[in-house]
């Protein structure tokens, strides 16, 4: 194996320290808050955090758009070489993939928590967590 | 090359601070227009970040969509977070 090199710049770490901040927010308000709407606000912003750190992790220096257009093969014939060449300058696509199902996934688990807070509140009439003791609706 | 930097790190303040006050906020109407302000600017830097596909749909469904239910819940349930307090305060 070859020595792996970490050459990370200013920009990237930015992103990194600015994607952990935003899960630590999210976590400390799905953790601490006693509102049930504040908690699912809390699960949404952290789930916001992993969606940035993961396309953030996928991402190369200088690299263009995971996407073959005709402009970019424009001048030169289709051999496998040329596309591995232009292969090695695109991000990961494979990042891409994931956070775009996680991002429908994160919608359809906030759509489930909030009919679940509308319907605890229409039976127990307040939203504080420590007010909801018993467990049979 | 400077002036893209400091574009760059007031996008990802504006997106901490939205994140710690809609945390913080005790009305929870003013939150969740923070969560959409994260959701936003989460979409431009996804789209600086070379993943178009990933910033159209973070702009429309976390934009819109998670907005219009939080909003719905919010009509169907209390305002203010600390409710409770407030009935025993009246």
């Amino acid at each position: 194996m070859d020595q792996i090199s970490f050459d990370i710049s200013i920009v990237e770490y930015g992103f990194f320290a600015s994607a952990i901040l935003v899960i630590l927010v999210g976590l400390y308000g799905a953790l601490v808050k006693k509102s049930l709407i504040k908690i699912v606000i809390g699960l949404s912003i952290l789930e916001s955090g992993v969606n940035l750190l993961l396309i953030t992790i996928g991402y190369i220096q200088g690299g263009t758009a995971p996407v073959f257009s005709p402009q970019l093969l424009k001048d030169m014939p289709l051999t496998l070489e040329n596309i591995k060449a232009l292969g090695n300058e695109m991000v990961d696509p494979v990042p891409q993939a994931l956070v775009l199902t996680a991002i429908v996934i994160g919608f359809g688990v906030t759509a489930v928590a909030l009919s679940l807070v509308i319907r605890l509140y229409r039976h127990h009439h307040t939203l504080v967590i420590d007010e909801i003791k018993n467990l049979k609706w | 090359m400077i002036i893209y930097l400091i574009f760059l790190f007031v996008l990802l303040a504006l997106m901490v601070g939205a994140a710690i006050y809609s945390i913080m906020q005790k009305d929870l109407l003013y939150a969740v227009i923070g969560t959409g302000v994260i959701s936003l600017v989460l979409s431009i830097l996804f789209f600086i970040l070379q993943a178009p596909d990933v910033a159209l749909t973070e702009a429309a469904i976390g934009v819109a969509l998670t907005t219009i239910i939080f909003i719905i819940t919010i009509r169907n349930t209390v305002r203010y977070e600390d409710e409770h307090d407030r009935k025993e305060n009246k």
